[in-house]
């Protein structure tokens, strides 16, 4: 048998480019490589159900189709190095791998502030581990929380932790609304009246200049001088792909890893990337190259990797992105790309002090639509769906 | 074939549905109905509703 192919990153885009490589037809080896001590699980309950503490991590492991049982994990095992020229990858073990595929699975890891003081009480969400951790803080009698970033899953850490009983959650961000970045003016509104309503605060319009405290946290220093008093903050401010291993190949490297319209890699058949790792170019859009941190994209650019990297032929990729963010007692839904048409917002139906669909236009055309409220909403936004799937390019 | 779907876990995503519109439905109030033995041929289909459950809340068990 050959080297077989190594799968770099054990969550969910390692898992599903091993599962649709057997699909594919890919008899030979497959060794996934992961980091973290787990087999992959499911993030989105961390900042949700975890939190809250309504799912137990036994909940949030994926179980691997039969098709996949002889794949080897490698698990608690890091890759620091890659020579692409020569097919293989370095471990922390000091072991050398060598690969007749490699496929990119090793997604982001949550950006952190640099501005100065204390480290203890600090927090992000990413892995099982995070989420116990603040579970823990956040717990605590009397605590008083602040979460840097009014992003999806800040919004989402704030809304738990209102509903956990914390009576001080205060959301501070440098942006004038809520998620206002992907979702637009109109639903920023929406969502900033809905999470005040529910006894979330706000410090919008504001950056952070440091941290207070000694040896641990005591509060944050915003931009203004004002100080926010914290016994928890939560850092939800974006986040860094997991790249370093690839330094040194002369792979583009600015914003995740670039592939082509079939997920290749620096232009090797031979090298793929798969999930929030991947930045690739979405036939169905303008074709700009871009990273989407949506839960479908793993187990999208898995099966359309795999087939490239066996050699079937096919399409460019053109996946309709699709992510929901559940706050309170309210989801979001959307699909396709609010984002490319932020700037020609319509109200499709309802209105936004109850359940509302939003679509968002570029050239008058619909590029994306946004539910928010209850079921009514999101089965709403369904029957846009089919439309959003039926549009020709954006480009043709 | 036959599926379970933990009615626990699920939260009416609705992403089955696309997937797989022959076995899995939503009904007026938007709750999830589901054929439990659909026919093999279907298999496809409901292995790819069981990857796109946000909540991983659909079984497969032959
Ligand atoms: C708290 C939270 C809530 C979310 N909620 C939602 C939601 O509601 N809706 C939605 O659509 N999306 C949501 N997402 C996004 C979704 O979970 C991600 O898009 C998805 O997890 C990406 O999977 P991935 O496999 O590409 O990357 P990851 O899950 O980041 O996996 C990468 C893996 O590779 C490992 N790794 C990194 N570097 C190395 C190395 N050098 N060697 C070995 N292993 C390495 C990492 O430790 C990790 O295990 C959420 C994400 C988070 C964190
Ligand atoms: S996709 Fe999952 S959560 Fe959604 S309706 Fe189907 S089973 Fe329920």
């Amino acid at each position: 048998m050959g080297a077989g192919i190594v799968v770099a990153g054990a969550s969910m885009g390692g898992l599903r480019a091993a599962e649709q490589l057997r699909a594919a037809g890919w008899t030979g080896r497959i060794t996934v490589v992961g980091d973290e001590p787990h087999m992959p699980y499911n993030r989105p309950p961390l900042s949700k159900e975890v939190l809250a503490g309504r799912a137990p991590f036994a909940s949030l492991a994926f179980t691997p189709k039969a098709s996949a049982a002889d794949v080897e994990w490698r698990l608690g095992a890091r890759i620091v190095a890659s020579r692409l020229a020569e097919r293989n990858v370095s471990l922390d073990d000091g072991s050398v791998l060598p690969y007749d595929g490699l496929v990119v699975a090793t997604g982001m890891r949550p950006r952190r502030l640099g501005c100065p003081g204390p480290l203890t009480g600090r927090h992000t969400v990413r892995t099982i581990d995070d989420a116990q951790g603040l579970r823990d803080e956040l717990t605590r009698p009397g605590a008083r929380v602040v979460v840097v970033g009014a992003g999806f899953i800040g919004c989402e850490v704030a809304a738990t932790a209102v509903a956990l009983g914390v009576a001080e959650v205060t959301v501070v961000d440098p942006l004038p609304l809520p998620m206002v970045g992907p979702l637009g003016e109109l639903l920023g509104r929406a969502l900033l009246k809905r999470h005040e309503e529910r006894g979330v605060r706000f410090a919008l319009g504001t950056g952070v200049a440091g941290f207070a405290g000694e040896d641990r946290v005591t509060g944050v220093v915003l931009s203004d001088g004002t100080v926010l008093e914290a016994d928890v903050v939560v850092e939800s401010v974006g986040s860094v792909a997991n790249t370093e291993w690839l330094d040194g190949n002369g792979l583009d490297l600015s914003d995740g890893v670039l592939t082509d319209g079939l997920l290749r890699v620096g232009g090797r058949p031979e090298v793929v990337a798969v999930g929030d790792v991947a930045r690739f170019p979405n036939a169905r859009y303008d074709g700009v190259p871009r990273r989407v941190e949506h839960w479908s994209i793993p187990a999208d650019t898995a099966k359309h990797a795999a087939r490239t990297l066996v050699g079937t032929e096919q399409a460019p990729f053109a996946p309709l992105p699709t992510f929901w963010s559940d706050q309170h007692e309210f989801r979001l839904q959307s699909f396709g790309a609010p984002a490319l048409g932020k700037d020609d917002v319509r109200i499709l139906s309802g209105d936004p002090e109850g359940d509302v669909l939003v679509g968002y236009h570029t050239g008058g055309r619909l590029v994306g639509v946004v539910a928010l409220g209850g079921h009514a909403a999101a089965t709403g936004a369904a029957r846009y769906r089919a439309q959003l799937l039926k549009q020709p390019a954006l480009t043709a | 074939m036959k599926v379970v779907v933990d009615m626990n876990k699920c939260q009416d995503h609705g992403q089955c549905v696309f997937a797989a519109p022959d076995v899995f439905s939503m009904d007026e109030d938007g709750r999830l109905l589901y054929v439990p033995d659909p026919d093999d041929a279907l298999r496809d289909e409901v292995e790819e509703a069981a990857d796109l459950c946000p909540l991983q809340a659909i079984r497969i068990e032959d």
